[in-house]
């Protein structure tokens, strides 16, 4: 059994999904987890899936999908993750203002620092606005007031709004 | 009858504390059936629920297809979360439904039947919610706001056989879960 990542990206069109989950499927892959979304107009697709053949296998039976040229397909063997542990208290942190070179790397730079870690990342460019919406883990003990105030500073070099505020969730 | 002044020492048996089950488990995923509230079965099932809410950390409301009974009653009591504003204590409603429901606000939600994932859900924060009490059997109209209301919408939908997973915002709002109480 193989724990394979397949990327699928490139010129979108109905029936993409579809098309990779069933030969998937076919080949007796079950999938895991998957995100897609449209990235500038660009399809763009991410699964884990777990089956019976080798990485090779699975980009021969989505060959036919690129055959075309208009869609990149890779898959590669990956190790099983373990379970992550208990990683820190949940953050939600979002940017915006003018677009210009070097927001992410500022602002996320800033998070590593401090041992934050990014699990979800959003960015969108329409017109000059740039957004930035980050899902990110900081570690217990981390000083939210003073890393608050960096990404303050940073957002202010860069002409850019920063917010870092606590993600509740209701537990019902 | 004033719910603040319902206690479930009215219901006079004894609650036991029962399994919580998880999806996929079916009975979570089918509309529950209305009940009798006078019916001592269902007076049980009400302490029961009430027990087991007791005993599981951070819980502020339970269902009873939660213990695994396809059955239109729930529990809530969110007295002591520090983000409720009005609430009633501790009590539980039989075929509850929703009268009046304004000013939704998304939040971010979590389910011990779901226990590894949360997500983001639009709920009305100000609300209206007709029901029976277990027991007695009388008639009554919660009014209340805030978290005491996302709660109630929460048990109402499980009482239909929804999840917070079939209300989430988008492709992107479903979350693993990251803090355990």
């Amino acid at each position: 059994m193989s724990l394979i990542a397949v990327t699928v990206v490139g010129h979108d069109r109905p029936g993409i999904i579809a098309d990779v989950t069933g030969r998937l499927a076919d080949l007796g892959f079950n999938l895991e987890d998957s995100t897609m979304t449209l990235l500038r107009g660009h399809f763009a697709m991410m699964l884990i899936c777990a089956g019976p053949v080798e990485p090779a296998d699975v980009e021969q039976a989505l060959a036919p999908i690129t055959a075309d040229g208009s869609l990149l397909v890779s898959a590669r063997e990956v190790p099983p993750e373990p379970d992550p542990e208990q990683l820190g208290e949940p953050y939600i942190l979002t940017v915006h203002g003018g677009d210009r070179a070097g927001i992410v790397s500022a602002v996320t730079h800033e998070v590593a620092d401090v041992g934050g870690n990014i699990t979800d990342l959003t960015t969108r460019l329409t017109g000059d606005l740039y957004v930035l919406v980050a899902e990110v883990d900081l570690p217990r003990g981390v000083d939210v007031a003073a890393l608050t105030e960096r990404l303050g500073a940073v957002g202010r070099e860069l002409g850019v709004g920063v917010t870092l505020r606590q993600q509740e969730t209701d537990v019902l | 009858m004033n719910l603040r002044d319902w206690s479930e020492h009215d219901l006079g048996v004894a609650g036991h504390v029962l399994p919580v089950v998880r999806a996929p488990d079916a009975v979570l995923a089918a509309p529950c059936a209305a009940v009798d509230p006078c019916d001592p079965a269902v007076v049980q099932l009400a302490a029961d629920l009430i027990a087991t809410m007791r005993v599981a950390p951070g819980c502020v409301g339970l269902a009873a297809n939660q213990v695994g009974e396809g059955w239109r009653v729930f529990s809530v009591d969110v007295s002591e979360h520090p983000r409720s504003r009005m609430h009633h204590g501790a009590y539980v409603l039989c075929n509850a439904r929703v009268v009046e429901a304004t000013r939704k606000e998304k939040g971010r939600e979590g389910c011990m039947s779901v226990p590894d994932l949360t997500g983001d859900v639009k709920r009305a924060t100000r609300l209206v919610v007709a029901g029976d009490l277990p027991g007695g059997g009388e008639s009554v109209l919660v009014e209340t706001d805030a978290f005491e209301a996302r709660a109630l919408q929460h048990e109402i939908d499980h009482t239909d056989g929804l999840l917070f997973l079939d209300r989430v915002a988008g492709a992107h709002a479903v979350f693993a879960r990251r803090t355990y109480l």
